[in-house]
C-alpha cells in the first residue's frame, strides 16, 4: 500500500488515545463489579479489582431471579440462532436457486421490511402475542425474527457467490431429493456464511431489549437485559451487584467478539461494500 | 438420513417448501402486525377494555398527535439527538478511519476490534454502566472533569462544580448524545476504512507527482471517494438516531427524565401504549414518525445527490 503515511506518530497518538476511550469504560465496568455500592461512589473511585465480586453476585441472586433470567437469556438467544439458520438458510438457497412466480416481487417485499424502522411493530406485536397467548412465552422472543429478512439476504448473497448450479444439477441427476439436497449439500458448503449469521443472530437476540420488555411480564420470565433494569430504582439502587450483572452480561459477548471479530464486522456491514 | 417417498418433492415445488417457514412468519409477524398498526391508528382503544371495545374514529389520532405538545417535544429532542450524536460520529470516523489506514498495518484488526467493541454490547449494560458514569457527586466522569479542572490552562474551560447530568433537563441530552455516540462510532469507522481500501494507489501517486500535498490529497481524493459511504453511513445513522429508544429510556428510568428533555418519540410511544394505555394514539404517532423518518432519508439522499453533481 502507497498511500501517504500521515505523521505516523500523531496518527498513533490519536488512534490510542481514542482507544482508551472506547475501552476505558468496559475496564471500569469490570471493576466495579468487583466492589461493593460504597466503595464505587467512594473518591477517589476505585481504580483497581477489589474482592467483592461474589458479595454482588449474592444480592443480585437475592433481588432477583438472576440464574433463571441468565438461563432464559441463554435459551432464547440459542433457540433463535438454531431457528435462524435454519429457515434464513432453506429461505436464501431457495430465492437463489430457484426459479418461481412472484420470486421478484417476494424478494422485493422481504427488502421493503428492511427498511422499515422497529418502533412500528412494537405495539402490533404486543397485540398478536397477547392474541396468540405467547405473553410471558420465551418462544415470543425467537419465533418472530427467526426469518429476518437480513439473513435471508445474507444467505441469497451467498448461496449465489459460492454455490454453482452445476453442483446442484449433478446431484439432482445423481437422483439425491430437493431436500437431500439442501440438507446434505448445500447446508455443509454454507457454514461460514452460518457461522456470521449465527454469530450476529446470538448477539442480537442476547442483547434484544425491546422484545422481552413488550412480551415478559413476569420477573421470572424476564432475559438478562430486562431483569437488570428491573434492579434500578431511583432510590436505592445496588450498583455493585448491577455492574456485576453487567459485566455477566458483557463478558460472553467479548469473548465471541475476540474470537470472531474479523467475520463479525464483515457480515455486520455486508451491505455497505459493493 | 433416509428419505422417503413423501419427501421427494419435484423442482417444482420445492423452492415453495423451503420458503415455506419464511412465508407463514413474514405473513403473521411482518406484513399483518403493520397492517394492524395501520389499522389501529383509526381506532379509539384501551387494551383492558377488550377487543370489542374498538371504535373507528377516523383521523381523530393524528389529529391529537399533532396537537399533543409532548409528541412535538419528543421529535424536537429525537431531532436534537439525531444530530448532535450522529454529526460527531461521521466527523471522527473519517479522520481516524483515514490514520488507521495510512498508518496501522498488523495491529489492525485489534485496533478496529477495540472501536467496535461497543456496537456489539447490550445498549442495557452500556445505558446501565454510563448512569453509574455519570452519576453527580462520585461519578468517574464528574470526578474526571475535577481533576482536569485544577490543571492549568485546560482548567479554564471546565467548571468547578459536579454536573448534574442525568437530572438537570439541559444536561440529560448530551449525556445521552455522548454514549449513542460512544457506541456507534467504532461502526462508522469499519464503514469508512472498507471504502479506504478500495481507493486504488495509483491516484495518490500521481498526485504526488503532481506536486499535491498531504492535506490536498485528502481533500481532493480521499474525501470524494468516500462520498457513496459517507451517504451510505448518514443514511443509516438517520434511520438510528431517529429510532433512539434503550439509552434514553434507561437513562431517564424509563419515564423521560424531568422535563420529558431526554424523552425520544420511540420512548414517547412506548410510553403512550404502556404507560397511558392508549394503542390507538400509539399507533398514529409511530406512522408520523415514519413518515419523518423517510422524509429525512430522502433528504439525505437528495443532499448527497446535488454535491455529486
Amino acid at each position: 500500500m502507497k498511500t501517504e503515511r500521515l505523521a505516523p506518530w500523531a496518527a498513533y497518538c490519536i488512534v490510542g488515545v481514542g482507544m482508551l476511550f472506547m475501552l476505558a469504560p468496559f475496564y471500569f465496568m469490570f471493576v466495579f463489579a468487583t466492589h461493593s455500592r460504597t466503595e464505587i461512589f467512594s473518591l477517589p473511585p476505585p481504580m483497581f479489582f477489589g474482592d467483592d465480586f461474589f458479595n454482588n453476585l449474592a444480592i443480585l441472586t437475592k433481588k432477583i431471579a438472576f440464574w433463571r433470567n441468565l438461563g432464559w437469556s441463554v435459551y432464547v438467544a440459542l433457540a433463535s440462532t438454531a431457528l435462524t439458520l435454519l429457515f434464513c438458510s432453506m429461505g436464501g438457497y431457495a430465492f437463489a436457486m430457484f426459479n418461481f412466480r412472484f420470486k421478484n416481487v417476494f424478494f422485493g417485499l422481504v427488502m421493503g421490511t428492511m427498511l422499515l424502522p422497529s418502533f412500528m411493530n412494537m405495539i402490533p406485536t404486543f397485540m398478536i402475542m397477547d392474541l396468540l397467548g405467547w405473553i410471558d412465552q420465551p418462544r415470543a422472543l425467537y419465533i418472530p425474527g427467526a426469518a429476518s429478512a437480513f439473513g435471508i439476504f445474507l444467505m441469497r448473497q451467498f448461496v449465489t457467490s459460492s454455490i454453482p448450479r452445476e453442483l446442484v444439477e449433478a446431484a439432482r441427476m445423481d437422483g439425491c431429493s430437493e431436500l437431500g439436497i439442501y440438507w446434505r449439500i448445500v447446508l455443509p458448503l454454507l457454514k461460514p456464511a452460518l457461522g456470521t449469521l449465527g454469530l450476529i443472530t446470538f448477539i442480537a437476540s442476547w442483547n434484544n431489549f425491546i422484545g422481552p420488555l413488550i412480551v415478559m411480564r413476569s420477573p421470572d420470565m424476564y432475559t438478562l437485559p430486562l431483569a437488570l433494569r428491573s434492579l434500578q430504582s431511583p432510590v436505592d439502587t445496588e450498583w455493585g451487584a448491577l455492574m456485576a450483572g453487567s459485566a455477566i452480561a458483557t463478558l460472553p459477548l467479548i469473548v465471541l467478539f475476540v474470537i470472531s471479530s474479523k467475520q463479525l464486522i464483515s457480515g455486520l456491514t455486508v451491505g455497505a461494500v459493493k | 438420513m433416509k428419505h422417503s417417498a413423501k419427501l421427494r418433492l419435484s423442482p417444482r415445488w420445492a423452492p415453495w417448501v423451503l420458503l415455506s417457514p419464511f412465508i407463514i412468519l413474514f405473513l403473521v409477524f411482518g406484513l399483518f402486525p403493520l397492517g394492524f398498526s395501520m389499522y389501529l391508528a383509526f381506532q379509539s382503544w384501551e387494551p383492558t377494555s377488550g377487543l370489542d371495545a374498538m371504535r373507528f374514529v377516523g383521523l381523530d389520532n393524528f389529529t391529537f398527535a399533532l396537537q399533543d405538545e409532548w409528541f412535538w417535544k419528543s421529535l424536537k429532542n429525537t431531532a436534537w439527538l439525531a444530530l448532535v450524536s450522529g454529526i460527531p460520529q461521521h466527523l471522527v470516523a473519517i479522520p481516524l478511519a483515514y490514520f488507521i489506514h495510512s498508518s496501522f498495518r498488523r495491529m489492525r484488526n485489534g485496533v478496529v476490534g477495540a472501536y467496535f467493541m461497543p456496537y456489539i454490547t447490550s445498549s442495557v449494560a452500556i445505558a446501565i454502566l454510563f448512569s453509574s458514569l455519570f452519576s453527580t457527586d462520585f461519578g468517574l466522569i464528574n470526578v474526571a472533569l475535577q481533576m482536569l479542572h485544577h490543571t492549568p490552562v485546560l482548567g479554564w474551560f471546565i467548571p468547578g462544580t459536579p454536573i448534574d447530568w442525568l437530572n438537570q433537563p439541559d444536561n440529560i441530552k448530551p449525556a445521552i448524545a455522548l454514549i449513542v455516540f460512544w457506541r456507534y462510532v467504532g461502526f462508522n469507522l469499519v464503514l469508512y476504512l472498507a471504502a479506504l481500501q478500495t481507493i486504488p494507489p495509483d491516484i495518490y501517486e500521481a498526485a504526488t507527482m503532481d506536486g499535491a500535498g498531504r492535506f490536498q490529497k485528502f481533500w481532493y481524493i480521499t474525501l470524494p471517494s468516500l462520498k457513496p459511504m459517507m451517504f451510505f453511513g448518514v443514511t443509516l445513522s438517520v434511520i438510528g438516531g431517529l429510532q433512539l429508544f434503550e439509552e434514553p429510556f434507561i437513562l431517564t428510568g424509563g419515564k423521560g427524565g424531568s422535563d420529558q428533555a431526554g424523552m425520544t418519540t420511540a420512548v414517547y410511544l412506548y410510553r403512550m401504549a404502556f404507560d397511558f394505555n392508549d394503542f390507538g394514539a400509539a399507533s398514529a404517532m409511530s406512522w408520523l414518525l415514519f413518515v419523518v423518518v423517510a422524509l429525512l432519508t430522502w433528504a439525505t439522499n437528495r443532499a448527497f445527490r446535488q454535491r455529486g453533481q
